[in-house]
């Protein structure tokens, strides 16, 4: 195959299209759906460089250069949204990127199979249900006055006026970050446990016989053991500093709290479909689509300098 | 877990039995933590059901915590006399199903492919195909092609966006190379098959755990987003599905929560049982196959894992 002239390829390729043309109309099935519907979209974004009217279309616009960009980089609501957006992804990351991987190691050391079993059904649970649904359940228990946190606290005495759980900005803040962990956390032990069942178990035995205790034995084997699969992880999840989930944004929106719910995906998804400002939105949605691009292969490099392996 | 545990815990208790099987104070806490956090993913569940189950005045003079109070079943009678409900139901049901069926057969196509030698072209078209995962055009520029291509307020656009996904794709691929030898294929190409009868005799046979599994993260994608409704449906109200419908229950509740100073006093839009209700209503389904489904997600999601 090394040095094969341009016609002798040409006759391979002939040879096994008699076969191979059976793949290719397969594939072209996917093929046509992504054209139709996601690369045909990509054009739409020389809006960004146009004061986009939607009256007149994508011809009838006026080009306005880099306007646009100065434009929502002088914006207050962008200024908030991107603030915002940042802030709460990086306690999110520090909240919810460590929690399945202490739980991943604590569901390792349980003792009894079935418990073990039976837990890790329960903990995956909240991964299979919308965003709506915890969303409804968690106003259940958090109202003000009727919710059953609230009640409960109150009969206990510990509180006398209901904890404004979702309706006051710096507790919805809290409380938004940690139904954010508790959504994530069981789904999230599937791949760290995967990963320690990699592990060698000789290693293990190695450890006790040198009279390794438990958390030794965690901190010296297991944590290293699954370093490479949180590095992983991790470089995956730099990629969302600038992204955020935008049902679980929407379903916890109300009016006392969008001065910290406003972020970037709400901000694009207001301006835009709400507010008929196209091309501001679209140019946000370009950003945030670049600088989290660039983030992963920022992250991507530093793993490999520092001798992990990387994504790509 | 694998048997490479078990092993490792059997061939310890030889030696160090004593050590090993006493019961310590770290997995009494241990046990502990787990349990809590176990019962905050079920006791929620467990309350709106108690709500949903009890007579209004219990609920609003706030004594029903764990159990029902009152038990009567008028709420859910009055969710599935709104005709709308049961509509979306059903609705969601069908557009779920047409969803996960389309959706498999067009990753089958993308993935059985890309997974063969000699397929002309493969790198640029794993490219095409893998790209838009990486960078979408934004939510105007594919709001304003869905409008050109008559998407908007049609169901297809519930469904054709979606049934390619490029995650599910590399899943199913990677199974085809690590579980479906290829010289089983090979002898059936000596004997003269073709590539369609390859897949109907020997891949689909070969494969119905990797379908299982995509076919399930299909479906409950499907049925939980409601994204797409809230963007591309604006005037069909007979094309909402049901997790839209009540994502619009919720956040007229919560406006109303934020703006009332006391709730209940002044506003008195829909009463607490019947919420619970609906709430039941679109949660109950995904309890129901819930035991059936987890099994093999777990499994899906370890594939995808070890793809990276």
């Amino acid at each position: 195959m090394k040095k094969m002239s341009l016609a002798g390829r040409q006759k391979l390729f002939v040879k096994n299209f008699r076969h191979t043309w059976q793949l290719l109309l397969l594939v072209s099935i996917p093929l046509i759906l992504v054209f139709v519907l996601n690369y045909a979209a990509y054009p739409g974004l020389r809006m960004v460089f146009m004061d986009y009217k939607p009256a007149k279309g994508y011809d009838g616009s006026e080009w306005v250069g880099w306007q646009t960009f100065a434009k929502i980089f002088k914006d207050a609501d962008f200024h908030r949204a991107l603030r915002n957006s940042i802030v709460f992804n990086i306690l999110g990351l520090l909240v919810s990127f460590p929690a399945p991987i202490i739980l991943a190691l604590i569901l390792n050391e349980l003792r009894y199979p079935r418990f073990k079993k039976v837990s890790q059904t329960i903990l995956y649970l909240p991964h299979f249900l919308s965003w709506p649904i915890i969303g409804s359940v968690a106003y259940t228990l958090f109202r003000p006055t009727t919710g059953l946190v609230n009640v409960v606290l109150r009969n206990m005495g510990l509180i006398n006026q209901g904890i404004p759980f979702l309706t006051e900005k710096t507790h919805w803040a809290v409380t938004y970050l940690l139904i954010g962990v508790w959504a994530g956390m069981g789904w999230g032990t599937i791949i760290y446990l995967a990963a320690i069942t990699g592990i060698n178990g000789e290693l293990y035995e190695a450890a006790m016989i040198d009279g390794a205790g438990r958390w030794k034995r965690m901190w010296h084997i297991t944590l290293p053991g699954i370093k490479g699969t949180i590095v992983t992880l991790l470089i995956m999840n730099m990629g969302r500093l600038m992204g955020s989930n935008f049902e679980a944004l929407k379903v916890f929106d109300n009016s006392q709290v969008r001065e910290y719910q406003y972020q970037l995906a709400i901000y694009i998804y207001q301006k835009g479909l709400s507010g008929n400002r196209f091309s501001m939105s679209t140019a946000v949605g370009l950003f945030q689509s670049l600088v989290g691009l660039g983030l992963v292969l920022l992250a991507d490099w530093i793993a490999k300098r520092l001798g992990e392996e990387g994504l790509f | 877990m694998s048997k490479r545990v078990k092993d490792r815990e059997e061939s310890t208790a030889g030696d160090g039995s004593r050590a090993i099987n006493k019961f310590r104070l770290s997995d009494g806490i241990m046990m502990l933590v787990i349990v809590l956090l176990c019962l905050t993913c079920i006791l929620p569940f467990i309350h709106v059901t108690a709500k949903s189950l009890s007579a209004n005045n219990y609920v609003s003079s706030q004594q029903v915590t764990l159990w029902p109070k009152g038990f009567n079943l008028e709420a859910y009678k009055t969710v599935f006399a709104d005709h709308s409900m049961t509509y979306s139901m059903v609705f969601s049901v069908i557009v779920t199903i047409v969803f996960t069926f389309l959706g498999l057969l067009v990753c089958l196509c993308a993935a059985y492919p890309l997974s063969k030698k000699d397929l002309p072209f493969k790198r640029i078209i794993t490219f095409l195909l893998v790209f838009p995962m990486y960078f979408g055009a934004g939510l105007i520029p594919t709001y304003l092609l869905y409008n050109n291509l008559n998407l908007l307020d049609n169901v297809w656009v519930l469904i054709l966006p979606g049934i390619y996904s490029a995650y599910n794709m590399l899943v199913m691929k990677t199974y085809f190379h690590s579980s479906i030898p290829d010289s089983l294929e090979e002898s059936a190409f000596l004997d003269g098959a073709s590539y369609f009868q390859i897949i109907r005799y020997i891949i689909l046979p070969l494969s119905k755990p990797i379908i299982a599994t995509l076919g399930l993260f299909y479906a409950v994608g499907r049925w939980n987003s409601y994204g797409d409704n809230l963007y591309y449906i604006r005037m069909r109200t007979d094309l909402r599905m049901l997790q839209y419908k009540l994502y619009l229950l919720v956040s007229t509740a919560q406006e109303a929560l934020s703006t009332a100073q006391e709730e209940g006093s002044a506003v008195t839009s829909t009463p607490e049982v019947l919420q619970a209700a609906t709430i039941m209503f679109a949660t109950v389904p995904i309890i129901i196959v819930y035991p059936f489904l987890q099994k093999y997600f777990v499994k899906g999601a370890m594939i995808g894992s070890v793809k990276g």
